[in-house]
C-alpha cells in the first residue's frame, strides 16, 4: 500500500545558500541525522544509514533553476519511492525547504518521513547557527 | 538503607487475566499472593491504550497532552523528565530490563539511543536508568535480547511468529490449530524465550549490586502482547477447546453487530474491515472473520504467556529473598494497557475506550517494613500516579511537573484524597486518518467523547454504567434521562484534561 509523507521547514538564509547544501547529493549525510556516509557516482548514490544499512539510490533530477532534487532507493525491499527536496524562494532572504516521500509500503513513508523530519530541522540548525555547525558547501557565501 | 523497588510491567494484560481480580483461565499464584498481602485496584485505568503513550506516562508522571508522545512512533525526547532520574538523584541505582520503548522500534537510520546500545554492546546509561538492558516480543530488532539470541542460539532466531509482514504491517497471518491472527507454535526452548531471559537478566543485575544499596528496577516483560507464540513445550498446559468464552464475545452475530451499532461508528467500520483508524491491528485481517475457536485459542495462549510470567516474577522474588531484601521492597505490578481479546468480537487495540482496554491489573505489594494494611480500592487511579508513589516511597518530594498522586492505600485514603476520575486519551493521523477521543471514568461511569476527525464528526460518544453493564454493551450516549450528567462529565473532563503539548511532535515512525 502506498503512503506518502511531506515535511516542511522555513530557513532564515537565501534559497541560494540553502540549495548549495541541500542540492548537493554527496552532502546529504552533513544535514541527514541517521545517515553516516554518502557515496556518488554518476546518477547512483548509496548511503549508509546509523545502524549500518547501506541502502542504493538512484538520482532522478538536480534541478539548480527549480532548485529540486529527486531521487528514489532502488533496495527490492521497497517497491515504490520517490524523494523530493525542493527549496523555494519566499523573496525576503528566506526560504522554505519541502521534504516530501512517497513510498510503497506505506509503512517506509513514515520510517523514512520521520527521518525527513529531523533532516530538515538540522539543516535549518547548521543553515541559522552556521558556528555550530560542521557543514561545508561549494556555494560562494557557504559556511565552512 | 531505604525502601527499594520492584515495578514489574507487562505489556497489553487484561485486568480479568489474574486470578486475584476473578480470573480462572491463568494460574497466577505469585501476582496473587502479592495482592493478597497488598493493595489491589479495582479501577486502574492507562492514561492511553498504547505502548509508547502508556510507557511515556509511566516514566515521566504525566498524561500524554503534557509529555507529548501522543501515539505510537512518537519519541519520548531525551530531555523529558524521568523518574528514574529523580530516584538516581536520590541515590538509588537504577535499570529497565525488557521492553522500554520510548523510542522507535522501527528505526534503519539508528536515530534513537535505546536502539543504539545493544549495537554497540553497551547497556545505558539512559533516561536515569543506569542500567538498560531491552527486548520487545521477538529476535528481531536492535535491542538486546534479540542481540543475546542471535549470538548464541541463532537457530531460535526464525523459529518466532514474525510480527510484521513483508510490507512492515502488522501480520494478520494465521496460525496455531485455528488459524488466528498472531497465533504461532513457537519451537523455541522455554529457557531462551524472552520471558524467563528478562528475569535472569534481572537477577544478574540484582545480583550485582552491594546489599546494603537501594534500588529501583523495572522489570518491563513483553508479552502477553501479541503474537501469542510461547514456547511450545508450555502450550499444552492450557487445551483451547476447554476454554470457555469470554463474557466479552458475544457468540451470536447479530447480537454481537446490534451491539456494535450502538457504539461510535469506527467500530463496526473496523469490525466489517472498512476503516483500520490505527497501526497497532493488523491492515489486512477483518475482525467479522473472528471465529469463536480462534477466540479460544487465542485466549489460551495468552493465559499460558501469562503463567509463564508469573513463574518469571516468582524466580525474581525468590533472588531478592535471597539476598535478604525482601522486607525492604516494594512491588508494584501492572501493565501498559489491556487487549481486546475477543471482546465485541474484536482482537488488539485502537480507539475503543472500553474495559478490555482500559482497566488494568494494578497491584502494589508496599515493602513488608512499612507495615502497611492489605486493601482492595475502587476509586479510580491511573498510571500518572506510579511516579508519585515511587517518589512517596523513596521519601522523595514529589517533582512539580508530575501529575499524579501517590497511590491511595485505601478508598477512604482515596476519598480524603480526591481521587474522583482518571482521564485516558487517544489521537492518531495516520495516512490521511485522524482519530481524537478523550475518556474519564469515575467510579461508577466512563464517558467518553470523539473529537471530530476522519470518521467522527464530533457529536459522538460513549457513556456506560459500569455499576449495571459492566460488559459496556449499552450505550447510553443519547439517553435523555442522563443528558444533564454526561454534559457534567464532560465538564469534569476538560476541567482536568492538560492542554496538548504545541507544537504537537512529529510522528518518526508507526512504531
Amino acid at each position: 500500500m502506498y503512503g506518502t509523507i511531506r515535511h516542511e521547514i522555513r530557513i532564515h538564509r537565501p534559497a541560494s545558500d540553502v540549495w548549495a547544501l541541500a542540492g548537493d547529493a554527496a552532502k546529504l549525510h552533513h544535514w541527514f541525522p541517521g545517515i553516516v556516509d554518502c557515496t556518488v557516482d554518476g546518477t547512483s548514490r548509496v548511503i549508509v544509514t546509523g545502524a549500518g544499512i547501506p541502502m542504493p539510490e538512484e538520482i532522478l533530477a538536480c534541478d539548480n533553476t527549480q532548485r529540486r532534487f529527486q531521487y528514489r532507493l532502488t533496495t527490492p525491499l521497497i517497491t515504490h519511492h520517490r524523494g523530493t527536496i525542493d527549496v523555494i524562494d519566499l523573496g525576503d532572504d528566506t526560504c522554505l525547504v519541502v521534504y516530501a516521500t512517497d513510498c510503497d509500503p506505506r509503512t517506509m513513508a513514515l520510517v523514512i518521513g520521520g527521518g525527513t523530519a529531523g533532516a530538515l530541522v538540522e539543516l535549518k540548525r547548521l543553515m541559522e547557527n552556521p558556528a555550530t555547525g560542521q557543514v561545508e558547501t561549494d556555494h560562494e557565501g557557504g559556511e565552512h | 538503607m531505604g525502601r527499594k523497588i520492584l515495578f514489574i510491567t507487562t505489556d497489553q494484560q487484561r485486568y480479568d487475566t489474574l486470578g486475584c481480580n476473578g480470573g480462572t483461565l491463568a494460574r497466577t499464584p505469585v501476582v496473587d499472593a502479592l495482592a493478597a498481602g497488598g493493595i489491589r485496584y479495582e479501577r486502574a485505568h492507562p492514561q492511553s491504550v498504547v505502548c509508547m503513550p502508556s510507557r511515556s506516562t509511566m516514566i515521566t508522571g504525566q498524561h500524554p497532552s503534557t509529555h507529548g508522545v501522543w501515539m505510537n512512533g512518537v519519541p519520548l525526547p531525551e530531555a523529558a523528565p524521568s523518574i528514574a532520574e529523580v530516584l538516581q538523584g536520590a541515590g538509588y541505582r537504577t535499570a529497565i530490563i525488557g521492553k522500554p520503548h520510548f523510542e522507535p522500534f522501527l528505526d534503519p537510520f539508528g536515530r534513537f539511543p535505546e536502539n543504539g546500545f545493544a549495537r554497540n554492546g553497551t547497556f545505558g546509561p539512559h533516561r536515569g536508568f543506569d542500567h538498560f538492558e531491552s527486548a520487545t516480543h521477538g529476535a528481531a530488532g536492535p535491542l538486546h535480547y534479540a542481540r543475546w539470541l542471535a549470538d548464541t542460539h541463532p537457530e531460535a532466531v526464525a523459529m518466532f511468529y514474525p510480527v510484521l509482514d513483508g510490507a512492515l504491517e502488522v501480520n494478520a497471518m494465521g496460525g496455531g490449530d485455528t488459524g488466528a491472527p498472531q497465533a504461532h507454535v513457537n519451537r523455541i526452548p522455554r529457557e531462551w524465550y524472552h520471558t524467563d531471559w528478562v528475569a535472569d537478566r534481572t537477577i544478574s543485575w540484582l545480583s550485582s549490586l552491594p546489599i546494603a544499596d537501594d534500588w529501583f528496577c523495572w522489570m518491563s516483560f513483553p508479552d502477553p502482547h501479541h503474537p501469542w507464540d510461547p514456547p511450545a513445550s508450555e502450550v499444552a498446559r492450557i487445551d483451547w477447546r476447554d476454554v470457555p468464552l469470554p463474557p466479552g464475545y458475544i457468540e451470536d452475530r447479530a447480537e454481537r453487530e446490534r451491539v456494535l451499532d450502538l457504539k461510535p461508528r469506527h467500530y463496526r467500520a473496523w469490525y466489517d474491515g472498512r476503516l483500520v483508524s490505527n497501526y497497532e491491528a493488523p491492515l489486512n485481517w477483518v475482525p467479522a472473520t473472528l471465529t469463536p475457536d480462534q477466540v479460544r485459542e487465542i485466549n489460551a495462549l495468552n493465559a499460558v504467556e501469562c503463567e509463564l510470567i508469573d513463574e518469571a516474577i516468582g524466580r525474581v522474588l525468590a533472588a531478592v529473598a535471597a539476598r535478604g531484601w525482601t522486607d525492604d521492597v516494594d512491588i508494584v505490578f501492572t501493565t501498559d494497557h489491556g487487549e481486546l481479546q475477543g471482546d465485541f468480537g474484536l482482537m488488539f487495540k485502537g480507539p475503543y475506550h472500553v474495559d478490555g482496554l482500559m482497566r488494568l491489573p494494578f497491584i502494589w505489594r508496599p515493602a513488608p517494613s512499612s507495615n502497611q494494611a492489605a486493601a482492595v480500592v475502587s476509586k479510580p487511579v491511573g498510571h500518572v500516579d506510579l511516579a508519585p508513589t515511587f517518589c512517596a516511597i523513596a521519601g522523595v518530594e514529589v517533582p512539580s511537573w508530575m501529575e499524579g498522586k501517590p497511590l491511595p492505600i485505601s478508598d477512604a485514603d482515596a476519598e480524603a484524597r480526591g481521587f474522583e476520575r482518571v482521564l485516558t486519551e487517544w489521537d492518531s493521523e495516520l495516512f490521511g486518518v485522524g482519530v481524537h477521543v478523550r475518556t474519564i471514568t469515575n467510579d461508577q461511569w466512563v464517558c467518553t467523547t470523539y473529537l471530530p476527525g476522519s470518521a467522527h464528526d464530533g457529536s459522538e460518544g460513549e457513556l456506560y454504567d459500569l455499576e449495571d453493564d459492566p460488559l459496556q454493551r449499552v450505550n447510553r450516549w443519547d439517553d435523555p434521562t442522563l443528558a444533564s450528567m454526561r454534559s457534567d462529565l464532560i465538564a469534569d473532563l476538560w476541567d482536568h484534561q492538560p492542554a496538548m503539548v504545541s507544537p504537537l511532535p512529529l510522528v518518526q515512525a508507526p512504531v
